[in-house]
């Protein structure tokens, strides 16, 4: 026996194979037919030790330039934001990491509390007045949010914003065939969406979809463009960054229908792109419509208060073809880390913390030696202009101990000597003034 | 009741002015915000210092439970241990501060892991590519019926292919992918025997059939006898097989889905692979393909260069395109890869003793509880509570209570739906024999209180911080956030529904 997870003696197995009247394990298997039966060993590594897979995943590891071993300005829809050790204190505790879906209220009603908390928060960040459970991330939600306006407008076009993330633009594009929609992308003017041209793209459509702030991290006239959505009979749909929401409007104030994002940055670690979570919110009458778990409250027979799975009709295992979504497993465990650190945050450190990122994006608009590749405002992203492939710079910036940022290039023919720079509060006005120093040094 | 008391809502417990948040205030420029697009109204986050805070969450833990809390027989859901190794793993920074746009060259380490991951499940599968891109199984499922859409697209028959063939065994999510996929849903019925009724199939498949969704072992935890004749009936179709990977866990290294036919796979990590399930995830759903359908796998592809080390692959012109961000749920990964260190080809013995531990349940049980399909099983087994609950009127609901108070998470109940009363059993691998006694102890005795008490049973669970919840009332009330400001908490009203 290679594994000390396994508590079954060989005695015990003798015992148990009596009870069950077979001589030999051999034996359980006998509806598997002869010709399906693997006759050899699974050619996989051989069994090792505790201590021989912590060496080798952590060689694995070490070979991986992580955020700690340079000066990182790499943003683009995952953030290097501070996570409190509060946090993964929390999350570690068994009673959550270890369980399944709250299937069994009764015995779960602390991961059902702490999601309605979830949807509470989600929906005072947003301005929403429902929120799911969460989703997978903060691209499978724009999917999600596609199939919700559909289904509610029973219109099968939805416009995107071309300064949508390229990775939500990808998912949204990949799940349109399956369920018959047609895709509009409606080009940038300036690094911002022209509302004219947002009006134009939608009419007819089900969901107009936008992020504030956008990819280039520049703050879209978001306001007009709920209400161009709007006058064209389409849900306006904003897909925003959490952390942001202490110093910008929320979505619902200024007409959106339907909030979704990435949750990552809210207290959960880079990990090369997940587990994190995805948000969904939307105004009430959408409710029947949304994909995902939602947790309502309710009482027990004494009358007391109590938390439940509902809407549950929405949902496959009632519904089976005709549900909202396929949706089981979400990302609790991660929008519990959310729920953790927003509520250590609270509304003075989230607004703080916005403050913050617009300072230093302010500050490397200043002190940067390059330009700025859009006049719009920001908020913890910057785009410039380097005047050569951005691609060439990160290479040489980072012999030189910096990650300057991401080349907007990979998604957007035509920038590509445009830098994208992302400034969190754990980048301080020094590291600022040193990624000037590089940036100086590989332009000269 | 009385030991947990009652526990406020988060909000409940905030105070104006009070705030854990430490983080540095640095000297800045100030920066300049169009008053149109500035926050008019803070969000009413909750306002509580650290302390607070940590007793708040400390105390919604103990109100949950996990598989270190006890037995947890959720059938269907392999609720296996999960090692602590693994998250030390996934938490080294290496791994956890890791961007996910970091340059490959400087990520190899990374990429080394998800590629030997993927040979890894092509070699458990038996099939010949991988993509680790999929978030959850049901987005595996998905995928794998958006791989079997582009195959068939590719050949020209999509407008015939419309239907997809799915068992009433199987789990909900299959049906809602065919229909998120944009095909048709065909069901099937299942034998007496407790396998695909064969007549059934054939007379179903045809023409316009584009695939069959299968979970094999089935969710009535029974190998699909006749696997070899169904692959045969849907390949002479020109139709393709999918294996629904939620009980992969009964067959590792004894029989794999390649080798019974199947040509796209899905696998649940956080089932078979001990990835924590984290009270409703993260997942993450893999699939596998032959190679055939290889080029519709989603981008990017993880991919070793002639050079040994591994780069990332766009350029595939047929590609589904992408079904999540970045290479999917990366530290779900690195768990996944390291239980599989761990066992190596051993994985067998895995299988051999999560088959074991559900045959001595179902041989212990069985005489007491009603079964329907009369055979060995695989890793779960399906009982009924139908005798109950004719001559005592006591219901799969009322038995899965009751287990709460012995201190064991109920089964799964009422699923599979073609068994009346369900009551689904899958103890895993991890338990020791002393646990599946004291389980069958419970579930024998939980019997005798059926004749003798039953109100004992309607009104089970008896020591948790509720009693059975009114459902019906959340919906109607449809409470769904914290209300704030209301004068006077309801929850202390007696329902009004009930």
């Amino acid at each position: 026996m290679g594994t000390g997870y396994l508590a079954l003696t060989d005695a015990d197995r003798e015992a148990m194979l009596a009870a069950i009247g077979v001589a030999s394990i051999e034996e359980l298997f006998a509806d598997v037919p002869e010709q399906v039966r693997l006759k050899r060993e699974l050619e996989l590594p051989p069994p090792a030790s505790e201590l021989e897979v912590e060496r080798e995943l952590s060689e694995l590891a070490g070979r991986n330039v992580s955020s700690g071993r340079e000066l990182s300005f790499l943003g683009a829809g995952v953030y290097d934001h501070y996570v409190p050790a509060i946090v993964e204190a929390i999350v570690s505790r068994p009673e959550f990491l270890t369980a399944y879906t709250p299937y069994q209220p009764e015995l779960s009603q602390g991961v059902l509390q702490a999601i309605f908390e979830y949807q509470t928060v989600i929906c005072e960040l947003t301005g929403m007045e429902v929120s799911n459970a969460s989703g997978y991330d903060g691209a499978t939600v724009a999917a999600d949010a596609c199939f919700m306006a559909a289904h509610a407008t029973g219109r099968k076009k939805i416009a995107i914003a071309e300064t949508v993330g390229p990775q939500v633009r990808q998912v949204v594009k990949t799940y349109a065939p399956g369920f018959g929609l047609e895709i509009v992308e409606i080009p940038h003017s300036g690094g911002v969406t022209d509302p004219e041209a947002l009006l134009a793209a939608s009419r007819g459509a089900a969901a107009a979809i936008f992020q504030q702030p956008n990819f280039f991290g520049c703050l879209e006239p978001a306001p007009d463009l709920a209400r161009a959505a709007s006058e064209a009979g389409a849900l306006a749909v904003a897909h925003v960054d959490p952390l942001s929401l202490g110093v910008l409007e929320a979505p619902g104030a200024y007409g959106c229908q339907i909030a979704i994002g990435e949750g990552q940055a809210a207290g959960n670690r880079l990990s090369f792109g997940g587990p994190h979570f995805g948000f969904l919110a939307a105004k009430k009458e959408l409710i029947r419509r949304m994909p995902g778990r939602i947790t309502g409250q309710t009482v027990d027979r004494s009358g007391r208060r109590g938390f439940v799975l509902t809407f549950q009709t929405r949902e496959q295992h009632i519904r089976r073809e005709k549900a909202t979504s396929n949706i089981t497993t979400n990302q609790s465990l991660c929008a519990l880390a959310g729920l953790v650190y927003l509520s250590w945050l609270g509304p003075k450190g989230l607004r703080e913390l916005g403050e913050t990122c617009l300072g230093l994006a302010e500050l490397a608009r200043q002190t940067l030696p390059v330009e700025e590749a859009f006049a719009a405002p920001s908020f913890k992203e910057i785009a410039v202009r380097l005047g050569r492939p951005a691609e060439d710079v990160v290479r040489e910036a980072k012999k030189l101990g910096v990650n300057p940022g991401y080349p907007l290039g990979r998604d957007y023919p035509g920038l590509e000597d445009v830098l994208l720079i992302a400034l969190t509060e754990k980048r301080s006005p020094a590291d600022v003034a040193r990624l000037a120093e590089v940036l100086g040094e590989v332009l000269a | 009741m009385s030991k947990w008391g009652e526990l406020p809502l988060i909000f409940e417990r905030s105070k104006a002015g009070r705030c854990a948040c430490s983080l540095p205030r640095y000297e800045l420029p100030e920066a300049e915000l169009p008053a149109e697009l500035a926050r008019s109204q803070a969000p009413r986050l909750p306002e509580l210092a650290e302390p607070d805070l940590a007793r708040h969450f400390s105390a919604l833990a103990d109100r949950n439970f996990g598989i270190d809390s006890g037995f947890y027989p959720l059938g269907s859901c392999t609720m296996k241990y999960n090692p602590r190794l693994n998250e030390r793993l996934a938490a080294l920074p290496g791994f956890a501060d890791l961007h996910p746009h970091q340059i490959p060259e400087d990520a190899q380490g990374a990429l080394e892991l998800c590629f030997r991951l993927q040979e890894a499940l092509a070699e458990i599968s038996g099939l010949d590519a991988v993509s680790l891109q999929p978030a959850a199984g049901s987005q595996g499922e998905l995928t794998g019926l958006m791989l079997v859409r582009a195959y068939f697209a590719d050949r020209g028959e999509l407008g015939e292919r419309r239907k997809v063939v799915v068992p009433d065994t199987a789990h909900g999510t299959n049906p809602a992918s065919v229909t998120m996929a944009g095909f048709e849903l065909q069901p099937v019925k299942t034998d007496a025997r407790g396998n695909l009724d064969l007549d059934d199939l054939r007379r179903v498949v045809g023409p316009d059939t584009a695939a069959l969704m299968l979970t094999n072992p089935s969710t009535l935890g029974l190998f699909e006898e006749n696997i070899t004749e169904v692959a045969r009936i849907f390949h002479d179709a020109g139709a393709l097989l999918y294996y629904d990977g939620a009980n992969l866990n009964a067959v590792c290294g004894v029989s794999r889905p390649g080798d019974m036919g199947f040509d796209v796979v899905h696998f649940n990590l956080h089932k078979t692979f001990s990835t924590p399930h984290g009270g409703g995830g993260p997942g993450a759903g893999p699939v596998a393909v032959r190679r055939e359908l290889e080029p519709f796998l989603p981008v990017p592809r993880i991919v070793r260069r002639e050079d040994g080390s591994f780069a990332l692959d766009s350029e595939q012109a047929k590609s589904i395109g992408r079904v999540r961000g970045f290479l999917g749920p990366f530290g779900v990964f690195v768990k996944a890869y390291a239980f599989i260190r761990v066992y190596g080809p051993a994985l067998r013995e895995m299988s051999e003793a999560a088959v074991l531990n559900a045959n001595y349940l179902l041989s212990r049980l069985k005489d007491v509880y009603e079964l329907r399909y009369d055979r060995l099983c695989m890793h779960e087994f399906v009982l009924s509570a139908c005798a109950l609950k004719r001559e005592h009127g006591i219901s799969a609901l009322d038995v899965a209570k009751r287990l709460m108070d012995f201190g064991i998470h109920p089964p799964t109940v009422y699923f599979p739906l073609v068994v009346p009363e369900a009551l689904m059993i899958e103890p895993t691998e991890s338990e020791s024999l002393e646990t599946l006694d004291a389980f069958v102890e419970a579930m024998l005795q939980i019997a005798a209180e059926a004749a003798e008490n039953p109100e004992l049973l309607h009104e089970a669970p008896h020591d948790r911080p509720v009693e059975r919840l009114d459902e019906a009332a959340a919906v109607k009330r449809a409470i769904v956030r914290y209300e704030f400001g209301e004068s006077a908490p309801a929850f202390r009203q007696p329902s009004a529904g009930t």
